[in-house]
């Protein structure tokens, strides 16, 4: 006769870097049910505009993660640029493109490093983390940090990338590839590998899209959407099509990841190949007054920055929508008929950030 | 289906030098860019309390009257705007990150 148990699982977990909770309702070894509990490192960052200036603000929005903090400091701005309606300059949005793909090339490194440790191959894990170093440092050497990038602002960016930088980045990453598609193979054709993922976890497309997923969960299920689709910064200029895998399980999403990892290198490459001279940023004057939704394309999907003002120098309201917190309906939908051993996996193709989902 | 697709990497990585260095010994270069610890050139500063009123981690204190500029380097977030907004650009952002701390105190600054 078995009996059901119920098996918490986090906040603290070996295979979380952050704290999430479930519940898992578990019969023998089969998952019946999971229940998500969420919350445990909100720190009312939303809240903060109300007391810090707009402009100072995007210091607190990239700090919003640590992972993906370029990307969330940008769309800050491109909702304070979209109500004070300022242009921001060519170069300015071409250098943002690189930095978004480069936190992206990063952030998925550092997933497919995790997701190694997650199944239990050591050595891939630090393989893919030597790899990242690698970005790490092009983007120290750009920026002036590793992840919190700090180049974003209302206007422009603050930092430039000079011609020479570009062209030794460029010849870089062309090496990193090579690195890379090593590692890929492991990921896609090792059969320790695929008995882990193929088949686990899987969500149909059309469940995908119900729930409201994002990003690479909703990609592997074939749902070809990608905010980058709606051309902000230098994007409407550059050749981009979604990368979509069809069968929806650990392994295309996996397989979503590594082959984004190409495309951001070509589109930095495309970048790099279209930047021309030109002013960082336009001097910005005024208040804004108005409210805008902004979307852009994370590592782990859509975020949606909506910010309200009402022509003083505090914004009314700032609602931060991240990616994971719209893949966690997905998560808790895909557990339940899997082993316990399944688990972490089946967290980690999520690519959880709780720190942003919590703001 | 294959297997030990992994394996040459392995091999590869038993004959070669190690990705990671062996600090203390060999250090790492800092870029040009990097951001690592505030350090301020007080005799120019006017104590006007701009970088306090900016800073977005409430790093700094300014004393105007006492003419005195504070720093709790850990709570420095290294985000650089103090230097940007600086108006006697007084401020600068070293490339070296500041040494490690045995208490939490403050460091104070202030016209000898
Ligand atoms: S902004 Fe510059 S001049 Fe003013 S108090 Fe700070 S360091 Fe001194
Ligand atoms: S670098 Fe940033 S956090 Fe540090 S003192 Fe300056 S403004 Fe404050």
């Amino acid at each position: 006769m078995s009996k059901k148990t119920i098996i918490p699982f986090g906040p603290q977990h070996p295979i979380l870097p952050e704290p999430i909770h479930l519940d898992l309702v578990v019969e023998d070894e089969k998952v019946l049910e999971a229940i998500p509990s969420i919350g445990f490192i909100h720190r009312g960052l939303e809240k903060l505009v109300e007391k810090k200036d707009f402009v100072d603000f995007v210091y607190v929005a990239e700090r919003i993660c640590g992972i993906c903090s370029f990307i969330h400091g940008m769309t800050y701005c491109m909702a304070i640029e979209e109500i004070m309606k300022v242009e921001v300059p060519a170069r300015a949005q071409y250098l943002r493109v690189i930095w978004s793909e480069l936190s992206r090339l990063h952030s998925h490194l550092l997933w497919l490093g995790l997701m190694a440790d997650g199944f239990g191959f050591e050595s891939l894990f630090m393989q893919s983390w030597r790899i990242r170093e690698l970005i790490l440092d092009i983007i120290e050497e750009t920026t002036g940090g590793r992840v919190i990038f700090g180049s974003a602002k209302i206007g422009g960016v603050r930092k430039d990338i000079d011609a020479k930088t570009l062209d030794d980045i460029v010849r870089k990453l062309d090496r990193y590839a090579a690195d890379i598609r090593e590692i890929a193979g492991v990921f896609l054709s090792d059969a320790s590998v695929q008995h882990r993922l193929k088949g686990v976890g899987v969500l149909s497309g059309a469940d995908a899209y119900a729930l409201g997923c994002v990003g690479p969960t909703l990609r592997a299920s074939g749902v070809a959407m990608d905010m980058r689709q709606l051309g902000y910064a230098a994007y409407k200029n550059i050749n981009f099509s979604p990368v979509v895998e069809t069968a929806g399980d650990c392994y295309a999403r996996c397989s979503v990841r590594i082959r984004e990892l190409y495309q951001s290198i070509d589109l930095i490459k495309q970048a790099a190949g279209q930047m021309e001279a030109g002013p960082l940023e336009v001097k910005v004057s005024g208040t804004p007054k108005g409210e805008f939704f902004a979307r852009t394309e994370q590592p782990r999907g859509e975020v949606v920055y909506y910010a309200k003002a009402d022509g003083t120098r505090f914004l009314q309201r700032l609602r931060v929508r991240t990616p994971t917190f719209a893949n966690i309906p997905a998560l808790v939908k895909v557990i339940p008929g899997h082993a316990l051993a399944d688990v972490p996996i089946l967290v980690l193709t999520i690519d959880p950030c709780i720190s942003c989902t919590e703001r | 289906m294959k297997f030990f697709v992994m394996a040459k990497t392995v091999l590869r990585n038993l004959f070669s030098a190690p990705a990671t260095r062996r600090y203390p010994a060999i250090r790492r270069p800092y870029y040009k860019n990097t951001r690592g610890s505030i350090s301020i050139a007080v005799d120019q500063c006017i104590f006007c309390g701009m970088c306090s009123r900016k800073c977005p981690s409430a790093a700094l204190t300014v004393v105007k009257a006492g003419k005195k500029w504070t720093i709790n380097r850990l709570r420095c977030i290294a985000c650089g705007y103090c230097v940007e907004v600086c108006p006697k650009q007084c401020l600068a952002m070293g490339n070296h990150y500041s040494a490690s701390v045995q208490a939490k105190t403050e460091e104070t600054f202030s016209h000898a």
